[in-house]
């Protein structure tokens, strides 16, 4: 231990603290602090860097979410579209067949009827031209009938009989 | 990355190859034995001491005359007045040098006054200089390491600095392989230490602690010869500062946890106080102790393995010599950096300590 301290110099102790406080305070001012700040800074935004693609990413995530989200809506909304298009074409088609039915069932019945009054008329003639055929035959009858007397008491006599049993 | 692992070796290499031609200029000399492992056990001793000149290599002349490769330093002395004068004075420890009237000579590496030009030394028993000393602030060799490693340091990091303003907050260059040494020293030792909110305040000391440590580390395995770390000023200065820095950020928990530490009994309260108030000091105490024995202890072993060869001078005791400093220099290197690690994550901890809100509990 004595010998230890027996080399101890104290104008070497007096340069070193000097010389080496000196170097502390200069490379503090002139080195560390620059570098140590440059490195940090870098450091920094490396790591800003890094968050920042982080960010990118997870918005490009969330815009393909949003872009399947829309397509899925589109899909959907024209599914809707095809579906009421067919709808309304059924319906469109229902609707005519329905019209033309009613249409068909009301021609038919006008025919109907006219058929029908068309029968009758003719019927009613038919009567009428064979009531006077009936008329024209009894009258030629009569008239051949008349040419004779005895036939003519005859006829007037089955006539009456016939009336007076009425 | 590649640039500064191949230097690793290239180091070490020229350390081998600096120590091996030190022992070429001895064999030269021819000296007997028993003088070589002295020399090399006083070179060794030289060595972990701090020199007044800055010496590169020194050798011996067929002469037997000492030549030092070098240059001095400034002597600064405040012995009733400042007094500077070149360390060239001295020759090297061998004279008496003289400033403003006064006379000082070198013993063990320390300046002590002596009473004129042919003053010498007195030693009591325990061979301990009896002479005065004058306060002394010389610019010694650790001083001029230290200096430079402020420089070289001051120039990497300002550099790196200006190359991320340059290039958009991305380092370029040597900030490319500094960068995560930055970064493992924040993210590794300050947040987990002192945590997430509070570590930004210490990160200028520790990232400068543990650059200086390393890089003075590194310093001492080159050929140069230098060891900053090995002397106990240094590293008590650096302890220091953790302790301050410690002490002044101690919050309200922290001395509650020294005084009265919560959750035991009253008698164990009372026993506890001192023991944990010893405790903060002997914290920064073992800091300075771990990294000034790890180092010194790195460089005697290494060098006496060096010293090795040339007492073995045969050739299978010289290679495996070579190769155990080798795989030692390696060693060294790593230690070199764990040092620095563990003083760092040390001083992380005792700040992390200091600053803990106890919510949790």
């Amino acid at each position: 231990m004595e010998e230890l301290f027996g080399g101890f110099s104290l104008g070497l102790f007096f340069w070193q603290a000097v010389l080496f406080l000196a170097l502390v305070f200069l490379l503090r001012k002139f080195a560390w602090k620059p570098i140590l700040d440059s490195v940090s800074s870098r450091e920094e935004g490396i790591k800003d860097a890094l968050e920042a693609a982080e960010n990118a990413k997870k918005e490009m995530e969330n815009l393909q979410a949003d872009n399947e989200k829309l397509l899925k809506e589109a899909r959907a909304e024209r599914e809707a579209m095809l579906k009421e298009a067919r709808d309304i074409k059924n319906k469109m088609i229902e609707d005519a067949k329905e019209e033309a039915n009613e249409a068909a069932a009301k021609l038919m019945a006008q025919a109907q009827a006219t058929i029908e009054t068309e029968k009758k008329a003719a019927i009613s003639e038919l009567k009428s031209q064979v009531a006077n055929l009936s008329i024209e035959i009894a009258e030629k009858v009569v008239r051949d009938e008349l040419s004779n007397k005895a036939k003519q008491v005859k006829l007037v006599e089955s006539m009456l009989g016939e009336a007076t049993l009425n | 990355m590649r640039k500064k692992i191949a230097f690793k070796p290239i180091t070490l290499l020229l350390l081998l190859i600096t120590f091996v031609s030190f022992g070429k200029e001895d064999k030269q000399h021819g000296e007997p034995e028993g003088d070589l492992r002295g020399e090399i056990k006083e070179y060794i001793q030289h060595h972990l001491l701090d020199s007044y000149d800055f010496g590169l290599y020194s050798y011996t002349t067929e002469a037997g005359e000492h030549k030092y490769v070098g240059f001095p330093l400034p002597v600064i002395l405040w012995d009733n007045g400042l007094k500077v004068f070149s360390s060239s004075k001295f020759h090297h420890g061998e004279t008496v040098a003289e400033a403003g009237g006064s006379y000082y000579k070198q013993h063990h590496g320390k300046i002590y006054k002596v009473d004129g030009p042919n003053g010498a030394i007195i030693e009591d028993d325990h061979h301990h200089a009896t002479n005065e000393k004058p306060l002394d602030f010389s610019i010694t060799k650790n001083v001029v390491l230290i200096a430079m490693v402020f420089a070289i340091m001051f120039f990497m990091f300002s550099r790196m600095a200006k190359s991320y303003k340059k290039n958009n907050g991305m380092p370029k260059g040597m900030g490319r392989f500094l960068e995560p040494i930055v970064l493992y020293v924040r993210d590794e030792i300050a947040i987990p230490n002192i945590g997430e909110k509070k570590y930004k305040k210490y990160m200028s000391y520790l990232l400068t602690v543990f650059f200086f440590v390393w890089i003075v580390n590194l310093f001492g395995l080159t050929p140069i010869g230098m060891n900053v770390t090995n002397n106990i000023a240094v590293t008590l200065c650096l302890a220091l500062i953790t302790y301050l820095i410690t002490t002044f950020s101690g919050n309200k928990n922290y001395w509650k946890h020294i005084f009265w530490m919560p959750g035991v009994p009253v008698p164990m309260k009372i026993i506890l106080a001192p023991i944990e108030l010893l405790g903060t000091f002997i914290k920064p105490f073992a800091l300075m102790i771990r990294l000034y024995a790890n180092i010194t202890a790195g460089h005697v072993v290494l060098m006496s393995i060096i010293g090795m060869m040339f007492i073995f001078n045969n050739w299978l005791g010289s290679s495996l010599s070579f190769l155990l400093a080798f795989v030692l220099g390696i060693l060294e290197l790593l230690v070199a950096a764990l040092q620095a690690y563990i003083f760092t994550v040390l001083s992380a901890l005792y700040f992390g300590m200091a600053v803990e809100d106890h919510d949790h509990h």
